[in-house]
């Protein structure tokens, strides 16, 4: 563990990576304390009032404040908590179901596997956002059921990382040697073989988590996502469009919250490749 | 090579088919009674029973299957359940837009991107390169329609010399040759129109392809750090080639295999990404025709998108694939 985490400190951006993830838990767990406002509450008299810094921006609003006067820091703050939660249970979905799919397909091998990535081929086969659309457009537009679209969009390439990884593992020595030994299957799966090919499985999460927040954000940007008055980051964008001349502030702040989870994640998602996977970052 | 080719479009197949069938399981998946959807709530017992049997819902499910295959095998997609056009036309008319503007953000991001990914290759560790692959990793985890709502900003609303939205101008009414404005203003020489079109372009394709762009420049890069430490490099060095030749003759030929493939497979994302580009400046596109099914419900609209652009999608990839074999001296010679 010393290791690693001196290999981890030599890469710069991961290390930023991790501290915008840190800042990012804080922002949620101590959302109450830190945010000035509740997210919900409209003061229709103090609307759209530019940030603190700018001419009209008063001490209390410290990004101004958006159409119906809820205060944009707080809602901002309050949607770190969305953002997290959505990649976490998104990432939880996929990560469940690929597991077993790539597991079922590595181990049993022959007609099995065949049928298990041929699924995944074709729902590969269609563009993620798309795919998460229709099944929106399915279930009807809602948080949870674009956390459930965004689950199951991400299953495929989980599938694809585990069979890959397990596959590369069972044909090794120790593994041989467990089996000898009288393993059962299950043994030999969970005990064995998954430890040891849990490095790619464990970057693919943190990249995943990173589009999971991304794609949440572009359904509930259409409208097909979290809805009003959820603050959330992409609706918050969606609400700001028809305020592009006279509001630019509600544009700004929740796209800069989006774009640093994003990045913070994708740089953690390559300082853990670097370390645990270097062979992944050469392909 | 041969083999390879057909064992390729063999696979196609399934894929295809898989596709077929679960964008025919769309309606049924749904809650609801489709037939109710469309009459509302209030309709009577008897108008829905018809409306089921004109849509053929009574009928067994492997038959409604092979009827809505057969259909779309005659190029017979639906109607819309809102305007009521045959869905192929309106397809049609909107695909141009989303094409043309596809097209724009892949000359975009492939020119920028390997320029980038090779002034970085060769003058690597220096300050360009540290800010080229910092742009290129902060292009990764854009939003794209953040990234269009701050251009607008900054360009259409500040500056105010690049339009905010549309195709073009009211002003200017162009015929419809091609559907491709560009082109079309070309032909009636409008070039007034064709300047308007290409103003109106410009935001949306930079938004659209940031992300390539940024994808282009990473594997460029690194494609051609591998490549600068191959035998024939130091060779071509050696025989006394200047550094241009080196560069441009002998490394960035093998360099860019790597990068056609990634060039290619992303066209066909690009289609998927125009959906959320398409919103934000109001492209006349498929993309927002999409949209806007899904906020009506309007499932033959959904149904037909969703089948053509994965169809679109999935033959740009086996292109793609094709194209690779043909040029990749590995596989051919199999």
């Amino acid at each position: 563990m010393r290791e690693f985490i001196r290999q981890y400190k030599k890469n710069k951006s991961a290390v930023f990576g991790v501290c915008i993830v840190i800042i990012l838990l804080i922002m949620a767990i101590f959302a109450p304390f830190i945010a000035s406002h509740l997210p919900a509450d409209q003061n229709l008299p103090n609307r759209l009032i530019p940030p603190m810094w700018e001419e009209g921006g008063v001490s209390a609003h410290l990004l101004g404040t958006d159409d119906f006067g809820r205060d944009l820091f707080s809602r901002i703050i309050h949607g770190a908590r969305i953002s997290l939660m959505v990649g976490a249970v998104s990432v939880g979905l996929s990560l469940t179901f690929g597991l077993v799919m790539g597991l079922t397909a590595a181990f049993y091998g022959g007609k099995v596997d065949l049928f298990i990535m041929r699924i995944v081929d074709i729902m590969l086969a269609i563009p993620a956002i798309l795919l998460a659309i229709v099944i929106v457009s399915i279930l009807g537009p809602s948080l949870i059921n674009a956390m459930i679209a965004i689950g199951i969009v991400g299953i495929p390439i989980y599938a694809r990382v585990v069979r890959a990884s397990v596959l590369t593992e069972r044909e090794k020595e120790y593994v041989i040697a467990s089996r000898i030994n009288g393993s059962s299957n299950m043994r030999l799966i969970f005990k064995v073989i998954l430890p040891n090919a849990a490095s790619p499985i464990i970057v693919q999460s943190t990249m995943g988590f990173a589009s999971a927040v991304l794609e949440s954000a572009g359904l509930s940007f259409l409208g097909l996502g979290a809805q009003p008055p959820t603050p959330e980051w992409g609706s918050m964008l969606s609400d700001s469009l028809q305020f592009i001349m006279t509001a630019p502030w509600m544009i700004f702040y929740p796209g800069l919250a989006i774009f640093f989870t994003v990045l913070g994640f994708n740089l953690m998602g390559d300082g853990l490749m670097d370390v645990l996977d270097p062979k992944l970052k050469d392909k | 090579m041969f083999s390879y080719i057909i064992k390729r479009l063999i696979w196609t197949i399934p894929t295809l088919f898989g596709v077929t069938l679960m964008v025919f399981s769309m309606v049924h998946l749904s809650p609801g009674d489709p037939a109710v959807a469309i009459l509302g709530d209030k309709a009577n017992a008897q108008s829905v029973k018809e409306l089921r049997a004109q849509m053929g819902l009574d009928k067994p499910l492997y038959t409604q299957y092979y009827i809505y295959m057969s259909n779309i095998a005659k190029g017979d997609f639906g109607r819309s359940a809102t305007s009521y056009e045959p869905v192929l036309e309106e397809f049609m008319d909107r695909f141009p837009a989303t094409l043309e503007l596809a097209s724009l953000a892949m000359i975009f991001a492939t020119i920028i991107g390997v320029l980038a990914g090779i002034i970085s290759a060769i003058k690597r560790y220096s300050i360009f390169d540290y800010t080229s692959m910092f742009v290129a990793l902060a292009g990764v985890s854009m939003p794209v329609f953040w990234l269009g709502l701050v251009l607008i900003y900054f360009f259409s609303v500040k500056l105010g010399i690049l339009p905010v939205s549309g195709r073009l101008g009211y002003e200017f009414d162009i015929e419809h040759i091609t559907g491709f404005y560009l082109i079309d203003s070309l032909l009636v020489k409008d070039y007034e129109a064709f300047w308007d079109t290409l103003k109106h372009l410009v935001l949306p394709a930079v938004a659209l392809g940031t992300i390539p762009m940024a994808i282009i420049a990473r594997m460029t890069r690194s494609s051609m750090i591998e490549v600068m430490k191959e035998e024939y490099i130091k060779t071509a060095r050696a025989k006394g080639c200047s550094r241009f030749q080196v560069v441009v003759i002998h490394a960035l030929r093998n360099a860019l295999m790597p990068v056609v493939t990634i060039i290619g497979l992303m066209f066909g994302s690009l289609f998927a990404g125009s959906i959320l580009t398409e919103t934000t400046f109001s492209w006349p596109g498929i993309g927002k025709w999409l949209v806007n099914a899904v906020y009506q419900r309007d499932f033959p609209v959904i149904q037909s998108a969703t089948l053509i652009i994965a169809t679109v999608f999935i033959a740009i990839n086996l292109i793609v694939d094709l194209l690779y074999a043909v040029i990749n001296p590995k596989i051919r010679l199999s």
